[in-house]
């Protein structure tokens, strides 16, 4: 051991001192995810504000963790909270088993089933750790109704989902604005 | 081109053939379709409209093979469903042949050109044969651009059955079984080419209306095609012909539909096939036990879908069997042991202890008193029926036991005794389904068969069909079941059964004739003993004719009840109570001392209610019993409540509640394990579907209320009640036949009428709540009589007694004259309970007001 090895020591810890700092101030300042990132499910809405979930359980099917439960139920006349016969009356994602696969946002026919960036999943009790369709439901943006109500764009169903974007406009959806805006953009 | 090996070793038997299938030499019967001879090979050749208990169609197309006759290939690809096996044939399936699996490919791609991709929100996807032979032999990618065939969905045909014809492949299996199985015509192929489409005489009419959701044209009898699911008026709908619209067997077209197109309302959307967890099960509705496939998700049943048993109901089940679950879920279930406050007189819920302890000191008390009388009910299983039974013998010490919550009379527990009991079931020469099919004839007496044993008029039909099996009735009127199995009607009055069967070798020769061949039956319902001397009528024709006789009741514990010994007359296995030695062994069975067993019968249900009015007993342990299906549910009533004591084993509240003390929740079929009876004496063993929910069986609430009042039975699972039952062999002593006299029946006077009646199977029965989808397709509630003594009474009639009285639509039918036909307990005419009157009574009718 040279007599200089402790101010070598010394020099590492000094030359750190100047070099950027790789510590994120979590969680008093938030770090952003990867754009991409796989973070909690959104189940998003038509721009009328109906839901896009037509409760087909194909998520359930798909998902290796077995975190999700659905249950369909029947649209009427009186209340209806999709286009369509069906929507998912019941829709539960339990983040203790997710895996954060995606596989679920894949097999979902509607692109009902998104995933937001969102990842501040950590709880103290198992049960709140059970997201239900209220705490995975997208927020309404302008020119969302809360559901149960009919079908608002256009005439038919050919006009619903062929002109839908078109009329959403009409309804006030800001140009550029997609309907499946999470929480954080829509605060923003 | 294949040539057909040489020579093989392969022997042919007489009446078989030998074929070639993909290079595999095979013999088969003679007659045999192709599509069948390759399963048995374990070739699944794909297909839709192929059902092997339906005739053959060939309309799907899908099931086309390469087929070469005597070396010469046949033009085309031929479909296999419809082809039978000849000498020679070299088949070439699609597992060997480029052509067959090309064929198939283009048919297949047909279909799908106007499929809509509704398989997300479709009930079927999961289960679905066109989705996994879209796979298995289908084009990976579709070159169909154009716009498909839409039409407005779902289209509910009736109640239950919700139809979308985008969905529909035209294999017409929904169509066949409608006319082929059940003969209701409820459902047909309308248009031609490419506008061909599934429907009914209704949904024809709204072709191009613009969706199930137009108002309802009031006019016409559009009302069950826009009523959706709200099912309350569909039920009084009558189709544009004309013709009432129901079936009692609709939903088997839901199961047997290879897509989604025909979905049941009541399932719609509820889950998907891989939530599910199966389970075997029997059903508890009738007497004839049919195999069923319960399918539940997280404790709570979804469907129940007829199971396959040759043997019993092949592939179908009756609509009340599918749909009729959802009491044991209903709201008002008891769940908690209940016990009468003193100080208030209300029912509170207690534990278990305190109820099973507060009900034995009640029932020690009354039995130490005058006495205690067990009405079971007709519900119960084989093995709680023993539990009844033995309780009553070992604990109340009594005979006095009886299971029939119906009318009754001593004549027919001598029929029973006598020729019902341990006849053996179809191992000893008893009756079956399979018979009843094959019989040169099949005498129906006091029986409806649609009505009350739906199962077994499906194989009346069949036989009919197919065999030429006479059906006889001999009833009131040409109902139904006796078109649709071809029938011949022996009409007579209501209580003139007897007289018409003493008759028959006078007024019907020929019936009388036919009877005496080999393999003719005769079956009775539980009507029969309604009609004094009708047992022993049939007693005499069968001995007189050689004919076998079958006691077809209408609830599903009754055969194994009277097994069990339920009876004031039988000990368990068919001992007769009079007879000494029988006593004593079943007292060494039991282990009680000899001489415990009281020597002399009990006293039957009526017998036990007017003992308690007159203070010869006082307490009453009660099973599944409705007081309005008593004969005299007013002196039930006041039974009831002069009782000192009342033990309750109950689902639901019930009409007994009232009166308990002592209420003791017990477990609905789907929650415990058992067996019934079916009317074959056939044995139908089920386990239990829903694992730990709690509830317990009658037999154990029974063994741990005999522990209190320290007796054993040995009964605490259904295992155990079985397995004591079993090691009481069968009785070896028969009891006398029944010989009691007939009577005519009573002449009605001026403005009187003579009462028929029975229930229909889907009423107000209490095991048919919360089913609204089942209740749409219940038969309209509709007086009958003749045009004669409909005559003047306008197009209501008011039928009376001196308790209450019914006012009903007059539906004119061919019923002797001075008779009125009305449904035993339907919405609006619930006989029991508002007339106190049964088959056979005199009634008063007047024209009643709308
Ligand atoms: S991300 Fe994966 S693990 Fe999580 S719910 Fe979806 S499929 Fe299941
Ligand atoms: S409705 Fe179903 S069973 Fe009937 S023809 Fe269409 S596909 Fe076949
Ligand atoms: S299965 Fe052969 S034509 Fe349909």
């Amino acid at each position: 051991m040279g007599i200089f090895d402790p101010v070598k020591g010394f020099g590492v810890t000094f030359g750190m001192m100047f070099k950027k700092v790789a510590t994120e101030e979590y969680p008093e300042i938030g770090a952003p995810a990867a754009p991409r990132y796989h973070g909690r499910h959104q189940l998003n809405r038509h721009p009328d504000g109906l839901e896009k979930c037509v409760g087909c359980e194909l998520c359930a099917w798909a998902c290796p963790a077995d975190a999700i439960f659905v249950e369909g139920g029947d649209n009427t006349e009186e209340a209806r909270y999709s286009p369509g016969e069906r929507y998912g009356a019941d829709y539960q994602i339990n983040y203790l088993r997710c895996i954060g696969c995606g596989l679920c946002v894949e097999a979902c026919p509607t692109r009902s089933l998104t995933m937001i960036n969102f990842y501040e999943l950590a709880d103290d009790n198992r049960q709140d750790l059970i997201w239900t369709k209220e705490d995975l439901l997208a927020p309404l943006l302008p020119g969302m109704e809360q559901p149960p109500h009919p079908m608002r764009l256009g005439e038919n169903e050919q006009d619903y989902y062929v002109n839908g974007p078109e009329l959403a406009r009409d309804r006030g959806v800001p140009e550029h604005e997609t309907v499946e805006t999470d929480t954080e953009e829509a605060v923003r | 081109m294949t040539v057909a090996p040489e020579k093989s070793d392969v022997d042919v038997p007489e009446g078989y053939v030998k074929l070639t299938i993909d290079g595999e030499e095979i013999v088969a019967p003679k007659g045999e379709l192709l599509i069948r001879t390759a399963e048995r090979l374990g070739t699944v050749i794909p297909r839709f409209c192929d059902h092997p208990l339906l005739d053959p169609a060939g309309a799907c197309r899908q099931c086309l093979v390469e087929v070469e006759m005597n070396g010469r290939p046949m033009p085309k690809p031929q479909a296999s469903c419809t082809l039978t096996v000849a000498d020679g044939m070299v088949v070439k399936t699609q597992v060997t042949s480029e052509v067959a699996d090309k064929a198939q490919q283009g048919v297949m791609e047909l279909l799908l050109i106007n499929h809509p991709l509704d398989c997300p929100i479709c009930d079927k996807g999961g289960e679905c044969p066109l989705q996994n032979q879209a796979m298995a032999h289908g084009r990976t990618d579709s070159r169909f651009v154009d716009k498909k065939r839409t039409f407005p969905k779902p289209l509910p045909i009736s109640s239950q059955v919700l139809l979308d014809r985008e969905r529909c492949v035209l294999c017409q299996r929904c169509t066949r079984f409608s006319d082929q199985i059940a003969g209701d015509p409820f459902i047909d192929l309308l248009e031609r080419g490419a506008h061909q489409q599934i429907g009914t005489a209704e949904t024809a009419d709204v072709l191009d209306a613009a969706s199930h959701t137009s108002e309802p044209d009031s006019a016409s009898a559009g009302k069950s095609a826009s009523a959706g699911l709200d099912s309350a008026s569909a039920g009084k709908s009558a189709s544009a012909g004309g013709q009432p619209f129901q079936s009692y067997f609709s939903g088997n077209t839901i199961q047997i539909c290879p897509v989604g197109a025909l979905t049941s309302a009541q399932y719609r959307f509820r889950s998907r096939p891989f939530d599910l967890v199966s389970t075997p099960s029997v059903c508890e509705h009738c007497s004839s036990g049919c195999a069923e496939r319960t399918d539940f998700r997280r404790g709570k049943v979804m469907r129940k879908l007829a199971g396959d048993d040759p043997e019993v109901n092949e592939e179908w089940i009756c609509d009340k069997g599918r749909f009729a679950f959802r009491y044991a879920a209903a709201e008002q279930r008891i769940r908690r042991p209940l016990v009468r406050n003193v100080e208030t007189g209300e029912l509170e819920e207690t534990s278990w202890t305190e109820a099973l302890r507060a009900a034995a000191d009640g029932l020690a008390k009354a039995r130490d008193g005058k006495g205690v009388g067990v009405l079971p009910g007709g519900r119960v299983t084989l093995e709680d029926a023993y539990a009844y039974s033995k309780f009553a013998r070992v604990a109340l010490r009594t005979h006095d036991v009886d299971h029939r919550a119906r009318a009754h009379s001593a004549e027919e527990l001598d029929f029973l005794a006598s020729r019902v009991v341990s006849d053996g079931g179809p191992a000893g020469g008893g009756v079956t389904f399979s018979d009843l099919e094959k019989a040169p004839i099949a005498l129906c007496v006091a029986f409806e068969p649609e009505e009350e044993a739906p199962a077994v008029f499906l194989r009346l039909r069949k036989g009919a069909r197919a065999n030429d099996v006479k059906v006889v009735h001999i009833g009131q009127w040409a109902s139904p079941a006796v078109e649709k199995t071809f029938g011949e009607l022996l009409a007579c009055a209501p209580g003139g059964e007897a007289g018409a069967v003493d008759g028959i070798a006078q007024h019907a020769p020929d019936v009388d004739e036919a009877l005496r061949s080999e393999g003719a039956v005769v079956l009775v319902g539980e009507r029969a003993a309604e009609v004094p001397g009708l047992p022993t009528a049939l007693h005499r024709l069968v001995e007189r004719t050689g004919a076998r006789l079958a006691w077809i009741p209408r609830r599903a514990g009754e055969r194994g009840a009277v097994e069990a010994g339920t009876l004031p007359t039988l000990l368990p296995g068919g001992r007769p109570v009079t007879d000494a030695d029988a006593r004593a062994e079943v007292e060494r069975h039991w282990g009680l001392d000899p001489g415990t067993l009281p020597a002399d019968p009990g006293r039957d249900m009526t017998g036990m209610l007017n003992a308690i009015v007159t203070r010869d007993l006082d307490g009453l342990l009660v099973g599944g019993v409705d007081l309005d299906d008593l004969p005299d549910p007013a002196l039930a009533r006041k039974a009831f409540d002069a009782a000192e004591f009342v033990v309750s084993l109950e689902l639901l509240p019930s009409t007994v509640t009232p009166y308990a003390d002592v209420v003791l929740p017990i477990a609905p079929v789907d929650e415990k394990s058992g067996t019934f009876v079916n009317w074959e004496g056939r044995r139908r063993p089920f386990a239990v579907t829903l694992d730990g929910t709690g509830a317990l069986a009658d037999c154990r609430v029974l063994d741990t209320l005999g522990v209190e009042m320290d007796t054993d039975l040995f009964t605490q699972t259904s295992d155990a009640a079985l397995g004591d039952l079993d090691r009481l062999a069968a009785a070896t002593a028969r009891a006398a036949a029944p010989d009691h006299p007939s009577a005519e029946p009573p002449a009605p006077g001026d403005g009187q009428a003579l009462l028929a009646t029975w229930r229909q199977l889907i009423d107000d029965g209490s095991l048919q709540i919360d089913e609204p989808a089942l209740a749409g397709t219940a038969r309209r509630v509709v007086a009958r009589m003749s045009r004669a003594t409909a005559d003047g009474l306008g197009d209501h009639v008011t039928v009376s007694t001196d308790r209450g009285s019914v006012t009903l639509p007059v539906e004119v039918t061919d019923l002797p004259d001075g008779v009125v036909w009305l449904p035993g307990n339907s919405p609006g005419s619930k006989l029991r309970a508002t007339l106190g009157a049964g088959h056979g009574a005199v009634v008063d009718i007047a024209g009643g007001d709308r």
